[in-house]
């Protein structure tokens, strides 16, 4: 147990000096769900208008599916590093040492939290500078933030499981796309539940990208149904030892492969 | 962390298969005994199934049959155990380019449980003997070839394994820098008694640094010994002669059939090589019979068996065309870089 956290530590590390050394990367993943907050804003404004819709305002509405979806793509885009460190040899360098398997994945995840919470905060910080309220204090930003990283920790072990099974980027690419795009629409990510249609309201019950956004969502809004909450952030804390258990098997497939 | 010299075997190999997807079979059925304490070398062109055999004893990729045992562990069964024990540089660098020297290091002490003061010393240690002391903050990425590959080998030696597998570590290196390469290759056999497993495609670099070597070819072991007693095994001299114009197809072998003394011979539309009995009495005769069919001779040289010779006398190929061929057959799946 403590030589795993150690390796999964080694592992953080080693990804969280990479991406401090990737400006360029570090200021996309900053200023990208800033954008999307300023610019959705004002642009969706009008829909708290609508007659049955709840949210104060808009902003208040947008924040915590702007940090979903941000925890979302953070998590899921994470196996392109992977691929690179396969055509590098880096992983396999890592596996021909004693590395504890499940390290490798563990690391990564850790990394991606890391990530998605520093992200989570500028955007709660600049919501609130822009009006937001947030109810339940510190309890709710929790469950927000906890939310956000056990979606994008999942992502991320399915990310750089794919990206063991595959090995190729466009593969990846394809196959990322294929399930992350209908996942992302078919949320209350921007749109509130009961204003979408009820077919894609049926099939929202399935995502975890909206169990996420239910769940922080009703959290930081007054009236909250913590039954609700916590059945949730159960059903995302499945999600993530499920999607940490298919990803500690690719490493069999791919070691089958090579 | 303490390095255990090992007696006896360090790597042995039996009737070791693999066959890939899509059937193909890389290796075919190979056996190996490698001693301790020397450098080992396996000798093959391209697409040979040298680095599939360095992937399988070192635990990344399964056998599809046969036993391995490295430090006189089985790799299948305790594969865990084998890590400890073993060092690999692949043929694909395995420095990790976005961090420096130092931290390339590091990381490889922490996996293996070395931490604090003597992590610390062991990585300072290395950075001095490898020459990177000066460059060890400088994230690799900006290294030259020649450092990627000396950080590459000082990281599969952090805890001092007892077996260390290079894959073709001079490929694509400098000439200069290929030199001192072997240079450290040899001091850390001799200084260290390490055991080292080198794979290669070059034959004066097999010739240099391997006490014994098995020659692989299509996924079978030709030959095993040291390069002396594999060229000494080879009686009598070899001819080279290159023309001085291209010959039409199956000249050059009409006109050699009927001369005497010539036990092998390979050729392509402009040079030949032949294995003779005797040089000096050979000679004459080959020029005779290429002049009487109308191929004019440009230049010939005669000399002792080399590796080349040897590869050519159990394959019936010369090794760089065979070289060549097997990398022409590897780029399009572009698989080799695996
Ligand atoms: N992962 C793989 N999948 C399928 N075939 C492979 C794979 N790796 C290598 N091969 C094939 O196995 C043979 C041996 O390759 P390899 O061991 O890389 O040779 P060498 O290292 O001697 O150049 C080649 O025909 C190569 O194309
Ligand atoms: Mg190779």
């Amino acid at each position: 147990m403590k030589e795993l956290l150690s390796h999964s530590l080694t592992m953080t590390d080693r990804d969280l000096r990479r991406l401090a050394r990737q400006p360029w990367w570090i200021v996309v993943t900053l200023v990208q769900p800033v954008i999307w907050l300023l610019l959705f804003g004002p642009l969706f404004k009008g829909i708290a208008n609508i007659p049955g819709f709840h949210a104060h305002s808009y902003i208040q509405f947008l924040t915590p599916g702007v940090v979903i979806m941000t925890a979302f793509f953070s998590g899921g885009w994470n196996g392109m590093a992977t691929i690179d460190d396969l055509n590098r040899g880096v992983v396999d360098r890592l596996l021909v040492s004693p590395l504890r398997r499940s390290a490798f994945f563990i690391g990564h995840v850790l990394q991606t939290s890391v990530s998605i919470i520093i992200q989570a905060a500028i955007i709660v910080v600049l919501a609130y500078a822009m009006g937001a309220h947030f109810a339940n204090g510190a309890l709710g930003l929790l469950v927000l933030f906890t939310a956000a990283v056990l979606l994008g920790g999942s992502l991320n072990a399915v990310s750089n499981g794919l990206a063991l099974i595959f090995r190729r980027e466009e593969t990846l690419i394809a196959t990322l796309n294929v399930f992350m795009l209908p996942l992302t629409f078919l949320s209350s990510a921007f749109m509130q539940q009961n204003l979408i249609p009820h077919w894609m309201q049926v099939g929202a019950r399935f995502n975890p990208l909206n169990w996420a956004v239910q769940a922080s969502r009703s959290a930081i809004s007054s009236g909250t149904d913590w039954g609700s909450v916590g059945t949730h952030l159960g059903l995302l804390a499945g999600l993530l030892v499920v999607c940490m258990a298919f990803a500690r098997r690719t490493i069999h497939t791919y070691q089958s492969s090579v | 962390m303490n390095q255990q010299r090992l007696n006896g075997n360090a790597i042995e190999i039996e009737s070791l298969v693999k066959v890939y997807k899509g059937a193909v079979r890389a290796l075919d059925g190979i056996d190996l005994v490698v001693p301790a304490g020397s450098v080992f070398g396996l000798l093959g062109p391209n697409g040979a199934g040298k680095t599939t055999a360095v992937k399988i004893a070192s635990t990344l990729s399964f056998p599809t049959s046969g036993t391995i045992r490295v430090a006189g562990i089985d790799v299948v069964a305790h594969p865990r155990q084998v890590r400890e024990a073993i060092g690999v540089v692949g043929q694909v660098s395995g420095v990790d380019v976005n961090l420096n020297g130092r931290e390339n290091l590091r990381l490889q002490g922490l996996i293996r449980s070395i931490h604090g003061r003597e992590l610390k010393q062991r990585v300072n240690e290395l950075l001095e003997q490898f020459g990177l002391a000066d460059s060890a903050k400088r994230v690799a990425r900006n290294y030259s070839g020649g450092m990627q590959r000396r950080l590459d080998i000082a990281t599969a030696l952090v805890h001092r394994p007892q077996v260390l597998f290079l894959d073709e570590p001079t490929t694509g290196l400098d000439p200069e820098v290929r030199t001192e390469m072997w240079q450290e290759i040899e001091r850390l056999t001799h200084e260290e008694g390490l055991t080292i497993l080198l794979t290669t495609h070059y034959l004066e670099e097999a010739d240099r640094l391997a006490a014994k070597l098995a020659i692989l070819d299509r996924g079978k072991v030709v030959a095993t010994g040291s390069p002396e007693e594999l060229k000494q095994e080879l009686e009598g001299d070899t001819i080279h002669v290159e023309l001085r114009e291209d010959a039409p197809d199956g000249t050059i072998r009409a006109a050699l059939e009927n001369v005497k003394g010539i036990r092998q011979l390979d050729h392509d539309v402009r040079c030949l090589r032949a294995r003779v009995e005797h040089g000096a009495t050979a000679i004459p005769l080959v020029l005779q019979a290429l002049e009487s069919k109308g191929l004019a001779v440009d230049s010939v040289s005669v000399s002792r068996p080399s590796l080349d010779d040897v590869y050519m006398r159990y394959t019936g190929r010369e090794f760089a065309r065979a070289d060549e061929e097997g990398a022409r057959q590897q780029s399009p799946a572009g698989e080799e870089k695996r």
